[in-house]
C-alpha cells in the first residue's frame, strides 16, 4: 500500500542569468541549504536524493556522482532522472515515489541548470532525430512558432492577446524576490520587443536562468512533525506521449499531453470544475502563447476561450484562478529546474510561505510541467492529508 | 516493504557493433521480448523507466527517443541516466509507490560514440578533464590502489579474467567467450598498468528489460516470480583524492542494507549466486569484499580457493560478467537479468545447481563511486 507523501520544505537559488559568483555545484549547495533550512532539517535527516539537469547543457556526464559535493549526496543514496523540459515534474514525481514505495521516510528532489555555462540551443537541437525531425524541428522557438500560429488561425487569437500572457506573469515576477526577470512589461513592450520567429518575440518567450530548486517530500507521519502545514502530494499524472514532432504537430486538437494528463490527476482529486475547485496554478508556460492554450487543455475554459479567460482578469492575482504568481517560466528559466519550481511554487502557497506572491487561502493547487515533444506533467498538492 | 517482483525479463546478445539495428530498434525488441516472457501486452504495462545517457546516445533528452519503442504512449514514464541497476530500483519504488506494473529498458550502443569521450566527461571539467582521464585510466589508479594496500598480484586479478570468460562460453549472450590461459591474459597489450586488454570489459551493444509487478500481479506470471528480497544504492565521494579507492565503503554501506531487508545475516552462506559488475578484472575481488562475502583484502582468495568458480559454494558472474559483455548501462540490468534466470532454473549450461537467492549488482560514476545492490530470491519476504 502507497505511503502518503507531502512537501515539507522548498529551497530555491536568486536566479539570474549568470551566477558568475558560484561554481555549478555551489549553485546546487545554496539551494539544497536553503530547502533545509524551510523544513528546518539537516543533511542527515535526508534519506534519498534525486537530482536532475539536462546532459549536454553543462556537458557533465553522470551528474548523480558529481553533484554529491554540492547536493550531500555522499554516501546517501542518489540517482539521475532527466526528462527534457519536464525534468523537474519528473524529478518531483520521483521524488513522491521513493516515499510512497515506503522505503525513505524524507527525500530531496533537486533541479538545477547553469545556462550562462552552456549553448543551449545548439544542446537542445540534438533532441529531435537526425535524419526525420531535425532539420524542421531545431531547438525550443520553430515548434513553439508554428503551434502559435495554428492556434491563431485556428481561433482568431492576436498577437495582444498574447502579449496579456507576459504582462501578467512580468508583473507577478515583481512579487518574488527569487525571479530572474523583476521588470515589468507593458503591452507595448512585448509587442515591440524584436521578432524571433513569427508570430513569436522576444517579450513572448521565457530566458535562460542560473539556478537551481531544492524540495523535501516526507512521508506521513514524519511529514506532520516537521511542519505544522504539510503540502499533500495527492495526484500526479505524467503524459510523454510522443517521441516525433512530426507526430505530435496536429496543434488543432490543443495540447493533446496536458488534456490526458490534466483529466486523469482532476478524476483521482475529484475535481469537475477546475477553474472553480482550484485555488491557484503554477503552470510551465514556455512562451505566451502556451498562457491561452493550455488552460484549454486544462479545463480553466472551453476550446479558443483562452484569449477571453486571460483578458477577462481570471488568471490575475485577484481572479478566479491565479496563474503564476511567481512570475512563472516567462520571469525565471533554469530548465532541469523549471518544472521543480512550479511544484515548489505550489507547494509555497499550500504552505501558506509567498508573502507577497500569498494567494490567499489557497488550499489545492495545481502544478505543470512541459517539455521534450510536447509532454506533459501535472501534480496537484493539497493543504489537506489525503 | 510489499512484496514485489521480476516478472518478465529480456536482453539481447551483446555484440561489438550492431550495424543493422539501431537503438530504438533494440529497445523495442527488448520491450517485447520482456512483455512475451512475462506473459503480458504492452496494455498490462502501467508505468515505464528507460534508461539512457545523453552522452551515450549523442541525443538531448535522450529518453525521448526511445518513448515509443518502450510502448510508452499515454503511460506514466520517466528516464534514469545511470546504470540499469539503478533505473530498476527507481522503476521498483515506482511499483510499491502504486504505479502499477512497470517496465524498466535500458539499451547502448558503444560501437555509435567514443567512450573515453564520454566517460572523460564525468571528470571536473576545470582540474581534471584535460589530463585526458577517464573510465579505464581512473579504473587503473583504483586497481594500483587496491594491490598496493593488500600485495595482491597481477595474476591474481588475471584469473578474473580466465574464469569469467570461460564463463561466458556457456552463455550464447556474452560477447567474448574466450578460452584463456593466465599468460595470455598477462601478455595481453597494456592499456593502462597495470591493465592489460584482457583485464578491461569490451566496447559493447545491447540492450535488456525486465518487467516489475506487485504480489498480486505476479501471482498471476506466466513463469515463476522472482522476488526482491532487499535492495539499495548509495553514492562515495566523488573526487579519486577523496576516496580510499581501495575500501568501497559505498557498497559495504548498500549490501549491508540490503542484506538486511533480505533477512541474511551471513552473506557466503546466504547467497547462491552472485553477478556483480566486473568492468575490470579487478572489481570482481574488491566489490567481493565490499559485499561482505569475505574480510578487505581477501577477495582474490576466494577465487585462488575454487570459491568463485561455477562448482564452488558462491559462484561469481556465471554468465561471463561484465568482462565478458559491457554494454553501458545496460550492464547493471543484464546481472538482474541473469540472476532472475538462476533462479527460475532457466540459465541452461551456466546454470548453478539450485540456486534459491542471489545478488545482483552494479554501479555508476567513476571507480564505482556509486553502487547498487539487489538480493533476489524464489520465495517472497516473510
Amino acid at each position: 500500500m502507497a505511503q502518503r507523501v507531502a512537501i515539507v520544505g522548498t529551497g530555491q537559488t536568486d536566479h539570474k542569468s549568470h551566477r558568475p559568483d558560484v561554481s555549478q555545484r555551489e549553485m546546487i549547495h545554496e539551494a539544497v541549504t536553503r530547502a533545509l533550512k524551510d523544513c528546518e532539517l539537516s543533511i542527515k535527516d535526508i534519506d534519498a536524493i534525486i537530482i536532475g539537469n539536462m546532459d549536454h547543457f553543462e556537458s557533465i556526464n553522470y551528474v548523480d556522482t558529481w553533484s554529491v559535493e554540492g547536493s550531500g549526496g555522499v554516501m546517501k543514496p542518489i540517482i539521475k532522472i532527466s526528462t527534457g523540459g519536464t525534468t523537474g515534474a519528473s524529478l518531483a514525481i520521483g521524488a513522491y515515489y521513493y516515499v510512497a514505495s515506503g522505503m525513505f521516510d524524507k527525500v530531496l528532489a533537486i533541479g538545477w541548470e547553469k545556462n550562462s555555462e552552456s549553448d543551449t540551443t545548439s544542446a537542445i537541437v540534438t533532441c529531435s532525430d537526425p535524419v526525420w525531425d531535425r532539420f524542421s524541428y531545431s531547438g525550443a522557438i520553430p515548434s513553439l512558432a508554428s503551434e502559435a500560429s495554428a492556434y491563431m488561425e485556428q481561433y482568431g487569437a492576436t498577437q495582444e492577446d498574447a502579449a496579456r500572457v507576459a504582462v501578467r506573469d512580468r508583473k507577478n515576477a515583481m512579487n518574488n524576490p527569487h525571479a530572474h526577470l523583476r521588470r515589468p512589461m507593458s503591452l507595448e513592450d512585448v509587442m515591440n520587443s524584436p521578432m524571433l520567429a513569427y508570430p513569436i518575440k522576444l517579450g513572448d518567450v521565457c530566458p535562460r536562468s542560473d539556478g537551481a530548486c531544492a524540495v523535501v517530500l516526507a512521508a506521513d507521519g514524519v511529514a506532520q512533525k516537521i511542519t505544522p502545514k504539510p503540502a499533500w502530494f495527492i495526484a500526479s499524472s505524467v503524459r510523454h506521449t510522443y517521441t516525433w514532432f512530426g507526430d505530435s504537430t496536429n496543434y488543432n486538437e490543443g495540447l493533446v499531453s496536458l488534456q490526458r494528463a490534466s483529466s486523469e490527476a482532476y478524476e483521482r482529486v475529484g475535481i469537475k470544475n477546475p477553474s472553480e475547485e482550484l485555488d491557484v496554478a503554477e503552470l510551465y508556460l514556455p512562451y505566451t502563447y502556451a498562457g491561452l492554450k493550455y488552460i484549454e487543455a486544462l479545463g480553466f475554459c472551453g476550446p479558443g476561450e483562452g484569449a477571453r479567460f486571460v483578458g477577462d482578469g481570471h488568471t490575475e492575482m485577484d481572479g478566479k484562478i491565479p496563474v503564476n504568481p511567481s512570475g512563472g517560466v516567462i520571469s525565471t528559466n533554469c530548465i532541469g529546474a523549471t518544472a521543480l519550481l512550479r511544484v515548489a511554487e505550489a507547494a509555497i502557497q499550500i504552505m501558506g510561505k509567498g508573502d507577497k506572491r500569498q494567494v490567499p487561502d489557497a488550499n489545492l493547487a495545481l502544478a505543470t510541467g512541459f517539455g521534450g515533444c510536447f509532454w506533459s506533467d501535472v501534480v496537484i498538492l493539497s493543504g489537506d492529508r489525503p | 516493504m510489499d512484496n514485489i517482483a521480476i516478472v518478465g525479463i529480456a536482453q539481447t546478445k551483446y555484440e561489438r557493433r550492431k550495424k543493422d539495428k539501431t537503438y530504438l530498434d533494440l529497445v523495442y525488441e527488448m520491450t517485447t521480448a520482456a512483455l512475451d516472457d512475462a506473459g503480458l501486452t504492452i496494455n498490462d504495462i502501467d508505468s515505464v523507466v528507460t534508461v539512457s545517457n545523453d552522452f551515450l546516445d549523442g541525443r538531448t533528452i535522450s529518453g525521448m527517443a526511445v518513448g515509443d519503442a518502450a510502448g510508452a504512449y499515454d503511460k506514466n514514464i520517466s528516464t534514469v541516466e545511470g546504470d540499469g541497476t539503478f533505473g530498476a530500483f527507481y522503476g521498483a519504488m515506482r511499483v510499491l509507490g502504486g504505479a502499477g506494473t512497470t517496465l524498466v529498458v535500458a539499451h547502448s550502443k558503444g560501437s555509435e560514440g567514443d567512450i573515453k569521450t564520454v566517460t572523460n566527461a564525468m571528470f571536473d571539467p576545470i582540474y581534471q578533464r584535460h589530463l585526458g582521464i577517464e573510465g579505464i585510466t581512473s579504473s587503473a589508479i583504483q586497481a594500483n590502489a587496491y594491490m598496493h594496500k593488500y600485495g595482491i598480484t597481477e595474476e591474481e586479478l588475471a584469473a578474473v579474467s580466465v574464469k569469467n570468460h570461460a564463463n561466458a562460453m556457456n552463455n550464447p549472450h556474452a560477447q567474448l567467450p574466450l578460452d584463456l590461459t593466465l599468460g595470455d591474459v598477462m601478455d595481453s597489450e597494456m592499456i593502462s598498468d597495470p591493465l592489460k586488454k584482457l583485464d578491461c570489459s569490451p566496447v559493447s551493444d545491447g540492450a535488456a528489460a525486465i518487467i516489475i509487478a506487485d504480489e498480486e500481479q505476479a501471482k498471476k506470471a506466466k513463469k515463476p516470480p522472482v522476488w526482491i528480497k532487499g535492495f539499495a544504492h548509495c553514492a562515495d565521494e566523488y573526487l579519486l583524492g577523496d576516496r580510499d579507492l581501495a575500501d568501497p565503503r559505498a557498497l559495504r554501506e548498500a549490501a549491508e542494507k540490503a542484506f538486511a531487508m533480505a533477512g541474511i545475516d551471513e552473506p557466503m552462506g546466504g547467497i547462491d549466486v552472485v553477478e556483480l559488475y566486473d568492468a575490470f578484472s579487478y572489481m570482481e575481488p574488491l566489490w567481493l569484499e565490499g559485499m561482505g562475502f569475505c574480510a578487505p583484502g581477501k577477495g582474490a582468495q576466494l577465487l585462488l580457493d575454487g570459491i568463485t568458480a561455477m562448482d564452488g559454494t558462491l559462484p561469481v558472474n556465471p554468465s561471463g560478467g561484465v568482462l565478458s559483455a559491457h554494454a553501458v548501462l545496460v550492464a547493471g540490468l543484464a546481472r538482474i537479468v541473469e540472476v532472475v534466470e538462476q533462479l527460475r532454473g532457466t540459465a541452461g549450461a551456466r546454470q548453478v545447481k539450485g540456486a534459491k537467492t542471489g545478488l545482483a549488482h552494479g554501479i555508476n560514476g567513476p571507480c564505482g563511486q556509486s553502487h547498487c545492490v539487489w538480493i533476489l530470491s524464489k520465495e517472497m519476504r516473510g
